[in-house]
């Protein structure tokens, strides 16, 4: 057993009840500095991070723990199972960096009830880190469900006017997804039979794919049947979380009315989880019925994007624009998993780190703009440059790393997703011959981020100052700088030396694309 | 050897005595009861002539009626600060607790009828307890007047088994049973039924519940919902498969009348009209009671579905043990944090906060550890991780899976799916809800460190679940093995 993960699991919540347990006036510093342990504990990992392969696919997993922990009779054995590879080694560091971040960011717009907003913080990082490290399917779900209560409580204590409604829009649409997927899988796995005796992942996909199992009939569903009744189920579920279109709708909602540093993690980080899973489970365990349906993935990838887009085009509030291209962006990591090629598997993994930086650099820089004019119209602002241009020079930065410029991470991310995309075109496979066509019907997403964001920068930034508000406008404490400058810096760093993370991206991404196409 | 005994001069006006020694006493029978269940060789006793049986199942209910009693006398100390014949009201609980550990033990329906009296009659005194208070001396009433007619249909029943076998001991009853006078006897078995469902607060006989636990004082309605529903179903358990099924040939041979099919019904329709009710109550002790209807439904579960089971005999008979063990897990899980979530009410009625979902907003920010505990109460009552009744759902219904009843795992499923409406409908009302105007304001002045101390060691254990969950499991099937 090592320990490593656990400990960075330990102390995130022994963090979260003692900031809980203390007063307000230190909760933000006490925080601060707790997070500051697993950031360190995660950079520490990937110093001396020496796994091969993909965990799920025959790969040696790095850090790994595992115990029996419930054997319960006739189901499956429940065991305490936490490892990385590849693909969730960076999502980890993504976890710890983004958490410490917000937390900062956190300083300026939390003014009331702050040691349970922080300590409940925490415990959102125990559980996320949780979800990206656990390596058994009963253990990664408790994880899974732990993220969703805090995320309730803050954005339905702290967020805004409509705060109410957007928690429990959001509680009741991840909850019912979640039900749906968990139902999904254990079916699965009991359908399986005695091909598996244990939930944990690396056996079910060695069943599933290695050994090709079929599962058994259940009840009135046949084994083939099955397969898909789990695909589709596992694919409702985790579309929710990522959000696909038509069920992204409790996105927008949450998003503008959490707290600045709430929509950062739930953007940066949540929303991988729902990709992650996809990745983990659909991609990797059901390959066959993921190929035989590849046309109608690629579709709801592609409405992702194009839609997503449009729908931020058609938005005046600043935050509102952040939280409709995450729909958009979203979409390419999905159309990168359904490509199965490395570039395309590897570019969706690389995709998700990118955007948790990208996005969370963007709804930061929404929040000081929003700190000091109280206001996130866009048909109330204008000629903000003047007046705070550090904040105003990073979101221009921030913006551009969406777009895709060269040299920042959402051109690298972009540009392996499309690779791998057309590189697909020439498998050997049914239907896969039309996913150029359709990644050329979703390249048109990258024309309409450009043309939102530079209306709206246009319209908010430059020009003329003028902002009718009583407060006084001006620039933004160092301490809401700071973050964004650390986030633009990684986002630059990968973008030029994507490498960082892409070569231990590669090595876990190669096994996924092998199982349909062969890693072109 | 379970019996919580207390002598104290009921006349002794030291509340803190008498409170202390009868959590001390529950606390101690908890203690012996651990002890004996994870150091249980396996061996039956049979004391008295094979009237009571002492085995895994019944010291594994001891300990959750015990845990139970302990929390409950604990919190009442606070709540009884104003009461008068405080003396009694311990006497009667712990008299009560003896009545539902002795359940657990019965292994004869005679003995069973006496300990049920047992545990009833100090449980219509205890829910009347409050006599200056309307509702709860109506309460007692309704509660003492279905109890009265149920043990009648009971004891009634009981004799027809007897009229058909010439036995009462348990297993004697199975011995006797044979072809003739089946009518009699399935008779006889369905009125049994009838006298657990009421003690079980299941559909037919459960329209007593909501207003007795309403009308009790809120530590009673969880001594209620969680101990005397955990020994009503310890009755279920062993009866039914002791006296009215035969295993003997491999095979289950449902004897009397085909009671499996008729708690496939009754679970079916105790989840649903349980859950649906709940939704629509606005009184939040009401929506506990019949929340805890829905859950006497699920837990009906485990003797619904064991007759099912793989192709072998064998394996039917593993899935039939595994089904009653996920059972017994849910009440010992359930046991906490129900437990729990009614000595939160039990602190609310303390700082008179009132009964609606509209009254308990704002208590997030007034009391917010209460609050946090009740939030875990009522996440893991729907059924959510990473508490403690995520693992107990999942066992029982993934048991029911295993034995083939997919269509009643999944009509639990939607149950639990219904039910986290109203739970966090709660939720909502303690963190989110700002105060109505026309609302006095919450003041809460003190806080009772009994009651506290009572509903965060509920809230510890019910998160904690995961540590324990894996022994006591495995506890529980034993005790099933050792009934099938």
């Amino acid at each position: 057993m090592n320990g490593t993960i656990e400990a960075l699991i330990a102390v995130t919540l022994v963090g979260s009840l003692v900031v809980m347990a203390g007063s307000d006036r230190y909760a933000a510093k006490l925080a601060t500095a707790f997070s500051l342990i697993p950031l360190v504990g995660s950079l520490g990992m990937w110093a001396t991070y020496d796994a091969t392969g993909n965990a799920l696919l025959g790969g040696d997993t790095a850090f790994t723990s595992r115990e029996t922990w419930l054997a319960l009779g006739p189901l499956p054995d429940i065991e305490w199972f936490v490892g990385v590879d590849g693909i969730s080694m960076p999502l980890v560091v993504l976890t710890t960096v983004l958490v410490t971040l917000a937390l900062v960011s956190a300083w300026t717009p939390i003014d009331e009830r702050q040691s349970q907003f922080y300590g409940l913080v925490l415990f959102l990082e125990a559980g996320l880190l949780g979800v990206f490290t656990a390596l058994d399917f009963f253990v990664w779900f408790v994880f899974w469900e732990a993220v969703l209560v805090p995320m309730y409580i803050l954005i339905g204590v702290w967020g805004g006017p409509r705060r109410k409604y957007a928690a429990i829009k959001m509680f009741v649409y991840t909850n019912v997804a979640s039900l749906v997927m968990f139902v999904g899988y254990t079916a699965l796995v009991f359908g399986l039979g005695d091909a598996v005796s244990t939930f944990a992942l690396p056996e079910t996909a060695q069943a599933l794919v290695v050994d090709n199992v079929q599962p058994d009939e259940l009840a009135f569903v046949g084994g083939e049947t099955l397969k898909v009744a789990a695909f589709a189920a596992l694919f409702a579920g985790f579309a929710v979380k990522v959000p696909v279109v038509p069920v992204h709708t409790w996105l927008p909602d949450a998003h503008v009315e959490a707290p600045t540093p709430v929509s950062v993690l739930l953007a940066g980080v949540l929303l991988k989880m729902g990709t992650y899973a996809l990745l983990r489970f659909n991609f990797t365990m059901l390959p066959d019925v993921a190929r035989a349906n590849i046309l109608i993935i690629a579709a709801f990838a592609v409405v992702s994007i194009i839609y997503g887009a449009m729908l931020a085009l058609a938005q005046t509030d600043l935050k509102r624009i952040v939280a409709y291209s995450s729909v958009s962006s979203m979409g390419y990591v999905i159309l990168g998993l359904a490509a199965y090629t490395l570039y395309g598997v590897g570019g969706a993994t690389f995709q998700m780190i990118s955007h948790g930086l990208i996005s969370g650099l963007m709804f930061m820089a929404v929040g000081v703009i929003y700190n000091t004019t109280h206001t996130r119209m866009v048909t109330d602002m204008s000629g903000m440059a003047s007046k705070m241009p550090y904040t105003v020079g990073i979101f221009i930065a921030g913006a551009f790393g969406y777009m895709g410029l060269p040299l920042m991470s959402g051109f690298a991310a972009e540009f392996y997703v499309f690779l791998g995309a057309f590189q697909a075109g020439a498998f050997d496979v049914p239907n896969y011959d039309l996913l150029p066509a359709f990644t050329a019907v979703a390249m048109f997403g990258i024309v309409i981020v450009a043309g939102y964001l530079l209306f709206a920068m246009q319209r908010t930034l430059f020009g003329e100052y003028r902002l009718e508000t009583d407060y006084e406008v001006g620039r933004a404490p160092l301490h809401d700088i700071a973050p964004l400058a650390v986030l633009l810096v990684l986002i630059i760093a990968l973008g030029s030396q994507p490498d960082i993370f892409f070569e231990m991206i590669r090595e876990a991404s190669g096994p996924v694309a092998d199982l349909v196409g062969g890693g072109a | 050897m379970f019996g919580i005994a207390l002598f104290v001069d009921p006349a002794t006006g030291n509340r803190r005595l008498i409170a202390g020694l009868s959590t001390a006493g529950a606390l101690g029978a908890l203690g012996v009861a651990a002890a004996y269940l994870f150091t249980f060789s396996g061996e039956a006793v049979h004391p008295f002539g094979d009237a009571l049986v002492v085995d895994g199942m019944s010291l594994l209910f001891a300990v959750i009626v015990a845990s139970v009693t302990a929390m409950v006398t604990l919190a009442s100390y606070n709540y009884l600060a104003e009461h008068s014949y405080q003396a009694e009201y311990y006497a009667l609980v712990l008299l009560a607790a003896t009545g539902m550990t002795l359940m657990a033990s019965a292994n004869s329906l005679v003995t069973v009828f006496v300990a049920l009296e047992l545990a009833s009659l100090p449980s219509y005194a205890l829910v009347a307890f409050l006599k200056e208070n309307k509702g709860s001396v109506e309460a007692g009433l309704k509660y003492f007047l279905v109890g009265a007619l149920s043990s009648a249909i009971f004891a009634y029943g009981v004799s027809l088994v007897y009229a058909a076998t010439g036995s009462l001991q348990l297993t004697a009853v199975q011995e006797a049973i044979t072809g003739d006078f089946t009518g009699l006897l399935g008779m006889g078995v369905v009125m049994v039924v009838g006298g657990i469902a009421f003690k079980t607060a299941s559909v037919p006989f459960h329209f007593w519940a909501p207003e007795a636990y309403e009308g009790a004082p809120a530590p009673i309605s969880a001594f209620l919902s969680s101990a005397s529903k955990a020994a009503g179903f310890v009755i279920a358990f062993r009866v039914f498969t002791e006296a009215f099924l035969r295993v003997g040939s491999g095979e289950f041979l449902v004897l009397g009348a085909d009671w499996v099919l008729v708690f496939q019904i009754l679970a079916v329709v105790t989840m649903t009209l349980g859950n649906l009710a709940a939704v629509t109550q606005d009184k939040v002790k009401r929506m506990l009671a019949y929340s805890s209807v829905g859950h006497a439904g699920y837990v009906l579960m485990s003797l619904a579905a064991l007759s099912g089971g793989g192709a072998s005999a064998t394996a039917k008979i593993e899935a039939g043990q595994f089904v009653l063990a996920g059972g017994m897990m849910h009440l010992f899980v359930y046991g906490f944090m129900n437990t729990g979530a009614f000595l939160f009410i039990a602190l609310a009625e303390y700082w008179d906060v009132g009964r609606t979902f509209e009254d308990f907003t704002g208590l997030g920010r007034q009391a917010p550890v209460a609050s946090v505990a009740m939030t875990v109460f009522m996440f893991s009552l729907a059924g959510l991780p990473p508490f403690g009744g995520f693992l107990s759902k999942y066992l029982l219904f993934g048991a029911a899976v295993n034995s083939g009843f997919v269509w009643l795992a999944a009509v639990a499923i939607v149950n639990s799916a219904v039910s986290l409406y109203y739970y966090s409908k709660l939720v909502k009302a303690l963190w989110f809800d700002e105060r109505p105007a026309d609302k006095k304001p919450l003041e809460i002045s003190s806080r009772p460190v009994g009651l506290y101390a009572a509903v965060i060691f509920a809230a510890v254990v019910t998160t904690a679940m995961y540590g324990v969950f894996g022994p006591v499991s495995d506890a529980a099937v034993e005790a099933a093995a050792a009934l099938l």
